[in-house]
């Protein structure tokens, strides 16, 4: 009944947060799209941010649960399948870590399912700053990135000198990606200028050879509005990619908070021409939840985000759930965990 | 309300909702189906036609998968238990059953057109068939296991090992005595099973899950489905993950096309042995079926002058 509703109301309640049009230019500075006057100070920034629109948590938790209804199947789950394998970012981020833990995570990022060559690769392999160059090494001459978490991963709770010296240190390993976590006690406290401050220098600090991927930790955030005034925070910043969370908290990505950050992303794009990414992170562990969030994104963003260029998964095991799942399709037969790794 | 309207008033039937029993919680069918299960008397079950009894539900190949992911997930903890707590859990099962008693002779009755009476025999049988294995659980590696001399400094100790997850078509014909003879010695070495109930008479094998739920027996150890037999076993033949299948409920054809579908990940099959009579003792042989032998060489310790370290 409710599902119906949804459908119908689905414009009202995915209302474009469409920012107050800005009224100054402003030449120089490091943005250059129509929002850069927004950043010029503290109380612009505040302004702005908490003149978003609200969240109607209701709406969207509803029509993230109405598009997560959908049946997938056959050649369209074949092609689901496909695309989200190629969009893991295989992750590792334990204190346990070994360089050989590194390199098998690397040989399977590049080959996940040795047993079918036809199996894409995943998108990257996602490590911690120290393990970069081992993990560079295992995934060499292949189309799978580097990430590393930087930034005094996952607290963020260290100086910003610490901060960028741990973003260089990855960087100069060789890392193709940074994920960076935000201080979200300043967020909390409502130090915007702070957190904006810090994204700005380490996407300096990656400058071109990195892409930024800004981590804000939904979980931590506590309200639906936290997460929007993050997402645009980040991308006001020049986020590459607005990611959901560490996977190190007990509530991680779900398919409202990534619905709401995907319509940020869509309504960024509308208004700057930018396009950023979205990567929900933590959580997802079967093929039917990384099912549902590709059809969010092809829901709200379109066929432009469909791609590991713009949408990835920060996950661990759910790539042998996706590559069980591939078996079962490619022999009829349902697999097993003892025909995929232990990892 | 006077005494004598209380007594003419109808009291309305409380029908009973037959559920699997998956993973220790009762699910219906994924598919949402269901199917009629009738009583079997003599002269209507030569028509075919018998009372309705219930709707049971038609379970799909992806009730099975589910199955199978919850027999997986409880293998680590029941074969890890020891033989004794397996045995106590056992007994445990009886002793509930034992409660229930005047349940299941109504069931089975109606299932196999059988006597009150008769069924209380079939019924006590089973339950004594379950504290029969009971006592099994921590003596079948004494008598499958042990020391092997070796000429060497070696202990060498073979212990039989569950096999895992195992499928278990149970017989068509007895729904309660033959579900009980091909259930108790799968879970009683350890394994954790996916039971297939029978086709026509399942729902003595549904209310064995409500007695199993209450019996200390881990959630998942023992799952049972009803359906088609047919529908449900050949996915559960062909699935990778699971290591032994028992055919006791299949036909000969059904018996071979799920034997060929078993052999893709070497599973362990128990051909169809014909029984006349499951009350008669069943000897340790369906036990055996799905137990495994690991042997291991241990190494006694540095030797002494005298050629022994003792």
């Amino acid at each position: 009944m409710y599902s119906r509703y949804a459908r119908r109301y689905a414009r009202l309640v995915t209302m474009p947060t469409n920012a107050p049009s800005p009224t100054a230019e402003r030449v120089g500075g490091t943005p250059t799209h129509a929002l850069q006057d927004v950043t010029a100070s503290d109380s612009t920034l505040r302004r702005f941010l908490h003149g978003l629109p609200g969240v109607d948590a209701v709406g969207l938790e509803a029509r993230a649960a109405s598009l997560g209804t959908r049946s997938i199947k056959t050649t369209a789950k074949a092609y689901a399948i496909d695309l989200a394998i190629s969009m893991v970012d295989l992750t590792t981020l334990e204190g346990a870590d070994t360089p050989g833990k590194v390199r098998a995570l690397g040989a399977k990022a590049v080959h996940p399912d040795p047993t079918d060559r036809t199996t894409p690769a995943t998108a990257a392999v996602c490590v911690y700053p120290d393990m970069v160059a081992t993990a560079k090494a295992a995934v060499a001459g292949s189309s799978v990135k580097v990430a590393s978490v930087a930034t005094a991963f996952p607290a963020g709770r260290a100086p910003i000198a610490v901060k960028l010296a741990d973003v260089r240190e990855a960087i100069d390993a060789g890392a193709d990606e940074i994920d960076m976590v935000i201080d979200r006690g300043a967020f909390l406290a409502g130090h915007y200028a702070k957190v904006y401050e810090e994204i700005v220098a380490v996407k300096e600090t990656c400058g071109t050879s990195a892409r930024l991927k800004v981590i804000f930790e939904t979980g931590e955030l506590s309200t639906y509005d936290n997460i929007r005034r993050a997402s645009w925070l980040g991308m006001l910043a020049g986020a590459d990619f607005i990611k959901t969370s560490t996977g190190k908290v007990a509530v991680n990505a779900t398919p409202a908070n990534t619905l709401l950050m995907l319509e940020a992303v869509r309504d960024f794009r509308a208004q700057t021409g930018v396009q950023v990414g979205v990567k929900p992170a933590g959580g997802i562990r079967t093929t039917k939840d990384a099912v549902k969030f590709l059809v969010l994104v092809n829901e709200t963003v379109g066929e432009d985000w469909l791609d590991n260029h713009w949408f990835r998964f920060g996950a661990s095991s759910l790539l042998n759930d996706l590559l069980m799942q591939r078996q079962k399709l490619a022999t009829g037969r349902y697999s097993g965990p003892d025909y995929v790794t232990v990892d | 309300m006077s005494e004598k309207t209380e007594k003419t008033e109808p009291r309305l039937s409380v029908f009973k909702t037959y559920k699997l029993y998956v993973g220790g919680k009762f699910p219906r069918s994924e598919s949402g189906r269901v199917y009629e299960v009738t009583t079997k008397t003599s002269a209507a079950g030569a028509a075919g036609k018998g009372n309705w009894l219930a709707n049971a539900p038609l379970s799909s190949r992806k009730d099975a998968r589910d199955a199978v992911v919850a027999a997986r997930k409880a293998f680590g903890g029941w074969s890890g238990a020891t033989a004794y707590n397996r045995g106590q859990i056992l007994y445990r099962v009886a002793e509930m059953l034992e409660g229930r008693k005047a349940q299941f002779v109504h069931e089975v009755a109606d299932a196999e057109g059988l006597s009150k009476s008769k069924a209380a025999v079939q019924v006590d049988a089973a339950i004594d068939r379950w504290v029969w294995y009971a006592g099994w659980t921590d003596k079948i590696a004494q008598v499958v296991g042990g020391g092997n001399p070796v000429a060497g400094p070696y202990f060498n100790l073979s212990s039989p090992e569950p096999t895992g997850v195992v499928t278990v078509l149970a017989p068509q014909e007895s729904s309660f005595l033959g579900l009980v003879s091909v259930i108790a010695p799968v879970i009683a070495t350890g394994n954790t099973a996916v039971v297939v109930a029978s086709e026509k008479s399942p729902l003595p094998a549904l209310s064995l899950g409500e007695v199993l739920a209450t019996s200390d027996l881990p959630g998942g150890v023992v799952n049972i489905l009803s359906g088609r037999t047919a529908e449900i076993a050949t996915p559960l033949a062909a699935h990778q993950d699971v290591n032994a299948i028992d055919l006791a409920g299949a036909d000969d054809v059904l018996a071979k096309e799920l034997e060929i579908a078993a052999a893709d990940n070497l599973k362990r099959v128990l051909r169809p042995q014909p029984v006349d009579n499951w009350s008669e003792t069943p000897g340790i042989d369906r036990m055996t079926a799905f137990l495994e032998t690991k042997t291991v060489w241990h190494p006694t310790g540095s030797l002494g002058a005298s050629g022994s370290s003792y």
